[in-house]
């Protein structure tokens, strides 16, 4: 019986998971998406960006009292007045970015080919900053994470589309990304596809488990148990932290590469960042 | 004479064995009582075991539902050795459980899992 079960187990694992070796970046998405499809036929594609919210009818609705006032509100206008706070040297953050930082958040994470690296927004806010002579922030909260939520907000409603160039080192980032999102790690032995893949949708104690699908689309987010805002690289280190794993830098080359793809598995959906979870 | 000397040895050595027996239930009930409630405590506690993260069992609050239910363990598990072993390392069973490897990663001490296996089959 107790073989029988982990066989079935073992089965529905292999079948359910996309192949770690030769799918290409858009296979291994549609497999995700079909995987989710499958254990929630009843949820549409775009409620994805909502995580545990579209899974859990009771608590969406005291989340949706929550975001009439969003508590992020005041984050996204303070970012605001940071971001069009010209540096000592006169310039600003609008002459670093693309169309002047405006709108442009559903395309990173990318992969930047000239310097051979995952470019996230945070890690061009604060190239920003140094080619402008400014100090850099730090990483995974306060006025980054602000200026993050003001650009994320002004990019509501646009989607996803994270690129894979046609660069071999492209493709080798989103494999270590990818191969990190998979492997088991820490004294509890998880990976994080066994609580947001296989176990989505299932309690872990008292925390419903959200679905991998969607995690990305709505970062920087505030967490009412941080009481502020925080970058995805801090979630990455609070999830690895629980499986007693000893996290990595944020804003390291394994945090990006996950970053990269986290978010290209997000393809197709809405920028929601600033968001409000537990 | 010889042998008839060990007879009477053996035989006082059982007796002697069964009076100290005449003392054991009430003493045997009161460690294994005891016992079980260090193992139920092991199984609960957060730090510990977190079995209640994934296993509903008995009356423990607010379990979660990753793994089956602990219950009528005896029956699914008519060799205790196999229980410990699951309990051990999960993994060996299944290299992509979701069951932390407790003994294996030293997550628990082999007294600890030793205390919360009993608690586990007396459900
Ligand atoms: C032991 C279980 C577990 C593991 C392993 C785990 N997480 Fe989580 N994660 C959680 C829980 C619980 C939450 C909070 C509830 C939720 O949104 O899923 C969470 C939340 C998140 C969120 C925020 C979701 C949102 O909607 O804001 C992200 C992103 C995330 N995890 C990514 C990861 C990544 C990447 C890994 C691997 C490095 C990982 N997690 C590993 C349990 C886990
Ligand atoms: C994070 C999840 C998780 C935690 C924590 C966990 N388990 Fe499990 N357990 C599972 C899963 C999943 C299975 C199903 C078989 C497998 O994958 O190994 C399982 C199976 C079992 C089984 C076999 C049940 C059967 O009938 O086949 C036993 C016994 C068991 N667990 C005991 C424990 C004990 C005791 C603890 C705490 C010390 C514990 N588990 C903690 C997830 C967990």
């Amino acid at each position: 019986m107790k073989k029988k079960f982990a066989l079935a187990l073992g089965l529905s694992v292999l079948i359910s998971v996309p192949a770690l070796t030769s799918a290409s970046p858009e296979e291994d998405r549609e497999a995700l998406i079909n995987h989710f499809k499958k254990a929630f036929p009843q949820v549409p594609f775009e409620d994805y960006v909502n995580g545990v919210y579209a899974l859990d009818a009771d608590a969406r609705q005291q989340w949706q009292a929550i975001e009439e006032f969003a508590p992020y509100e005041i984050d996204v206008e303070e970012g605001q007045k940071l971001f069009e706070t010209p540096f000592a040297n006169g310039k600003s953050y609008a002459d670093c970015f693309a169309n002047g930082g405006i709108g442009i958040r559903q395309n990173y994470p990318y992969f930047d080919t000239q310097s051979g690296q995952v470019k996230t927004l945070e890690l061009e806010i604060n190239e920003c900053r140094e080619k402008n002579s400014e100090k850099s922030l730090p990483w995974k909260k306060g006025d980054i994470a602000k200026i993050s939520a003001y650009m994320a907000y002004t990019a509501r409603d646009k989607v996803f589309d994270i690129k894979i160039p046609d660069d071999p080192r492209a493709l080798a980032a989103y494999e270590k990304g990818k191969q990190f999102f998979y492997a088991k790690r820490g004294q509890l032995n998880f990976s994080c596809a066994d609580c947001h893949i296989y176990s989505a949708g299932k309690n872990l104690r008292t925390d419903l488990l959200s679905p991998a699908l969607g995690q990305a689309t709505h970062f920087p987010v505030y967490r009412s148990t941080w009481g502020e805002l925080g970058t995805m690289h801090r979630r990455y280190e609070g999830c690895n932290e629980q499986v007693r794993a000893k996290p990595f830098k944020a804003q390291g080359e394994e945090y990006r590469n996950l970053e990269y793809f986290h978010t290209y598995m997000n393809n197709g959906l809405p920028v929601n960042g600033p968001a409000s979870r537990k | 004479m010889q042998t008839a000397l060990k007879t009477i040895t053996a035989v006082s050595a059982i007796t002697l064995l069964l009076s100290s027996f005449s003392f054991m239930p009430a003493h045997a009930q009161e460690t294994a009582k005891s016992t079980l409630e260090e193992g139920k405590e092991l199984a609960f506690d957060r730090l510990k075991g977190n079995c209640l993260a994934c296993h509903h069992i008995d009356d423990g609050v607010s379990p979660g539902n990753i793994g089956p239910p602990l219950l009528s363990m005896q029956a699914r598990f008519p060799d205790k050795a196999k229980l410990r072993a699951q309990v051990y390392d999960a993994t060996s069973n299944n290299p992509n459980s979701m069951m932390p490897p407790f003994g294996k990663h030293g997550v628990l001490t082999a007294a600890e899992i030793d205390k919360i296996v009993d608690y586990i089959y007396s459900l």
